[in-house]
């Protein structure tokens, strides 16, 4: 009776859908899958922009003030005969770190694969609210607009660092870019955030409430208990950036002294006094930190339901994987003052946030044990999202050891903004997520688009990045212990570094290597969408819901009714089964038992 | 709770309302975030620490706290269909948030009267933080009397049945928050 209300109520809710024009199908739609879709390209354009501005800072650190034709193309008058200027350089450096971890791996990825996945695999016919899902997207798309505008204004764009300390971020004459170009950056990530918090709003409400029938929260699949603890980190979280920016705009613009102490610029006193860049610090990093997981949550969700499928194995500890989710989220977000024990911080505070530091890598080994524990034994397919899962268990384990020796007071002092601390987090934070971002799309690019992607390609494509990846960042960790600071625009005017200059110029070109055969990606990921090889229904064979609905995409993803749901989501390889796989919506045999996980 | 059951109509509106409280959550922590800030700077040497809230800042809550008592007699009235009763209590309340808007800003004259401004050299940044918080709360009040016109327009349209008031009872819920945050904000500025 209540399933016929169901399906009745559906087609009230839905009659007016054939009706679509082109406006509403692909611009402004508000069918999830299509809005992950337009989260997917927006997210490797900016990351395409965020690549590109790595390799020419890399290349002007391995061949200082040489010219090069490349600078001379891109960035115009702000290399006067192909030599970079150093304030562009830091230009360089703050936009692309702003670039990649929130245009790329917050929206580009949270944003694809909770739409594309949570109404799927939950059996859900859309999001909670499809418009103010649009409206999310269109704000993220508003806010990198703004953000590439500000690379084109006339005294350059933000050049504060990613984290936008004050006094460069709060004085518009502190430097080039602390004028419009912070301006702008600070309107674009207010917009982002807005975008953000809508987006994530829509994660929750419908992970909660939108569940098909029999689809409790023990039996969801690892990749919607990471989007929805991601999206709830965000809610957390994200609010506080907004607070620091609000008092920044303040300092900025009216003149008050939240954060600016007694200043002396250009021969002038200004009026500020006794504020406190500290006070910005912390409230940016009680935002920074559980940033880096809700970038890595969602990765670590995919990778879970990858390796699970690829290595035809239910997944191992499938409640110690939920229990670890939430305990990471817990305590990401008491960790922040690891970031700031050389701001002058209390020794004995300082122990405090290392000892809540260290927890983390409990959680984190629960993890990785449980990855290794699910592939061991299995019947590996070892195709491309399978390899660039496993790719991230290796980098995840290689960044989160030497995260260990940073969140330790002690240690972090001597390595800190060294080019140690750049090799942690791009391990374990930058390459990790974006092998979990590659491997998601390799895995459900059949789901998205009804074909599949090109194996051949996609292998050279892991091998490649998997060789560059630790080309580039291995050796920063030798360099960062011999001191070599971060965000310098060169180290030749230090005769100790010298012995370091070659070691620069192995990074640079493996750099450039990995960034070029990214182009092998894209091609793949492009041309696929038109000449692919058709998708099968389920290519993988998978258990998960999102392969029961048709290739063809429909609004309301399934015709007639939503499958209900009788198992958990990892019945691989269960004895009494013909094949090695029963699909959540199968129901239990007679006197089968579901598996106490 | 299994809240995999019910129809889609049921799912829907539970998750309208409960993408509001996850909003208020989110609202929640941007103001624990100045009230924090609020804490930290408060040891700056430059910190009044003898100031005094304004009197109408007193007479602000307690109008703020009224309007919140009529908008639940109104949603009351409302569902017990006396139409007539929830107009009168609609207006009550949407009058009672202007007139709390109008004391916040008397709050800002006896401010500046003591010699404080928002900023310059006359300013200081107790009361930077005080005129900041609550111009910023009064912006979520303004956002509630939006939804309150909303509201009340709808409800002239009839469009509210006593087992059919979601908008209504989001508009409350809201309102209820923007008033207990104050609340909140209120003591808290009277006790640290």
């Amino acid at each position: 009776m209540s399933t016929h209300a169901d399906t009745h109520a559906h087609e009230d809710d839905h009659g007016h859908h054939h009706k679509e024009t082109f406006v509403t199908k692909y611009i402004f739609s508000q069918d999830h899958k299509m809005i992950s879709k337009q989260y997917l390209i927006t997210g490797t354009i900016m990351g395409v922009i965020g690549v590109l501005m790595s390799i020419m800072f890399r290349m002007q650190i391995a061949w200082p003030e040489e010219p090069n034709i490349l600078f001379e193309a891109l960035l115009g008058k702000w290399a006067p005969g192909g030599v970079m200027d150093a304030d562009i350089y830091l230009a360089l450096v703050t936009i692309h770190g702003t670039i990649m971890v929130f245009f790329v791996l917050t929206a580009g990825l949270s944003g694809t694969f909770s739409n594309l996945l949570i109404p799927l695999q939950i059996g859900a016919r859309d999001m909670a609210s499809g418009f103010l899902n649009m409206i999310s997207y269109w704000l993220f798309f508003l806010s990198s607009v703004i953000m590439i505008i500000s690379l084109f204004v006339e005294a350059g764009p933000a050049a504060a660092g990613w984290t936008i300390y004050p006094p460069l971020s709060a004085l518009p004459m502190a430097q080039g870019g602390s004028g419009m170009g912070m301006t702008l950056w600070l309107v674009s990530m207010a917009i982002f955030i807005a975008s953000s918090l809508l987006g994530s709003l829509n994660y929750i409400v419908t992970v909660i409430n939108l569940r098909t029938k029999g689809m409790s929260m023990t039996r969801l699949p690892l990749t919607v208990w990471a989007f929805f603890v991601t999206a709830i980190i965000g809610v957390v979280s994200f609010p506080v950036l907004l607070s620091a920016a609000l008092l920044l705009i303040m300092d900025r613009s009216f003149g008050t002294s939240f954060f600016l102490s007694d200043i002396f610029i250009q021969g002038e006193v200004l009026h500020y006094q006794g504020g406190s860049p500290v006070l910005f610090e912390h409230l940016f990093w009680f935002l920074g930190h559980p940033e880096v997981y809700i970038v890595i949550l969602p990765a670590m969700g995919m990778v879970s339901e990858i390796m699970a499928s690829n290595s035809r194995k239910p997944i191992f500890g499938y409640r110690a994987m939920i229990a670890s989710i939430l305990a990471i989220a817990f305590l990401s977000t008491i960790v922040w003052g690891h970031h700031m024990f050389i701001s002058g911080m209390n020794p004995f505070l300082g122990s405090v946030f290392t000892f809540t530091t260290l927890l983390i890598a409990i959680p984190s080994a629960v993890k990785a044990f449980n990855w290794i524990t699910t592939i061991w034994k299995g019947n590996l397919q070892m195709n491309t999202a399978m390899l660039f899962s496993i790719g991230f268990v290796s980098t995840f384990i290689t960044g989160g050891l030497t995260g260990i020796i940073l969140g330790d007071s002690a240690l972090d002092i001597n390595v800190h903004d060294t080019y140690f601390v750049i090799a942690h987090f791009h391990l374990v934070m930058g390459i990790s997520a974006l092998y979990g971002m590659f491997a998601g799309v390799y895995h459900w690019y059949p789901r998205m688009f009804g074909r599949m992607m090109n194996k051949n390609l996609g292998y050279i494509h892991f091998w490649v990045t998997a060789i560059c990846a630790y080309g580039v960042f291995f050796p920063m960790h030798f360099i960062g212990m011999a001191g070599l600071p971060r965000r310098y625009y060169t180290n030749s005017a230090f005769p100790l570094f010298d012995d370091l200059a070659n070691v620069n110029v192995v990074i640079t070109v493996f750099a450039i290597i990995g960034g070029a055969f990214q182009l092998v990606f894209l091609y793949n990921f492009f041309v696929s969408i038109f000449f692919g090889k058709k998708a099968p229904q389920n290519p993988w064979r998978s258990t998960t819901l999102e392969w029961t609905a048709p290739v063809k995409h429909i609004h309301g993803n399934w015709p007639g009714e939503i499958p209900h749901v009788y198992r958990w989501a990892y019945d691989y390889s269960k004895p009494g089964h013909d094949v090695d796989f029963v699909p959540q919506n199968i129901p239990l045999k007679e006197g089968e038992e579901e598996l106490q996980h | 709770m299994d809240l995999t059951q019910g129809t889609l109509e049921e799912k829907h509106s539970r998750a309208k309302k409960m993408m509001l409280w996850f909003g208020i959550i989110s609202l929640v922590m941007s103001f624990a975030g100045w009230t924090s800030a609020f804490v930290v700077s408060s040891s700056r040497p430059d910190w009044l620490h003898d100031f005094q809230l304004p009197n109408a800042f007193i007479t602000s809550t307690i109008v703020i706290v009224l309007s919140s008592i009529t908008f639940i007699l109104a949603k009351r009235a409302l569902k017990k269909n006396q139409r007539q009763q929830t107009t009168v209590l609609l207006f009550v309340t949407l009058i009672l948030g202007i007139v709390f808007i109008v004391c916040q800003f008397k709050g800002f004259q006896q401010i500046i009267d003591l010699g404080y401004n928002f900023t310059g050299p006359t300013s200081n940044v107790t009361m930077s933080y005080i005129y900041l918080i609550a111009v910023v709360h009064i912006l979520h009040v303004v956002v509630g009397l939006i939804s309150l016109l909303v509201v009340i327009y709808n409800h002239f349209k009839q469009k509210y049945q006593p087992t059919k008031m979601l908008g209504f009872e989001l508009s409350a819920t809201f309102w209820h928050f923007v008033d207990l945050l104050w609340l909140y904000l209120f003591l808290f500025l009277y006790f640290v």
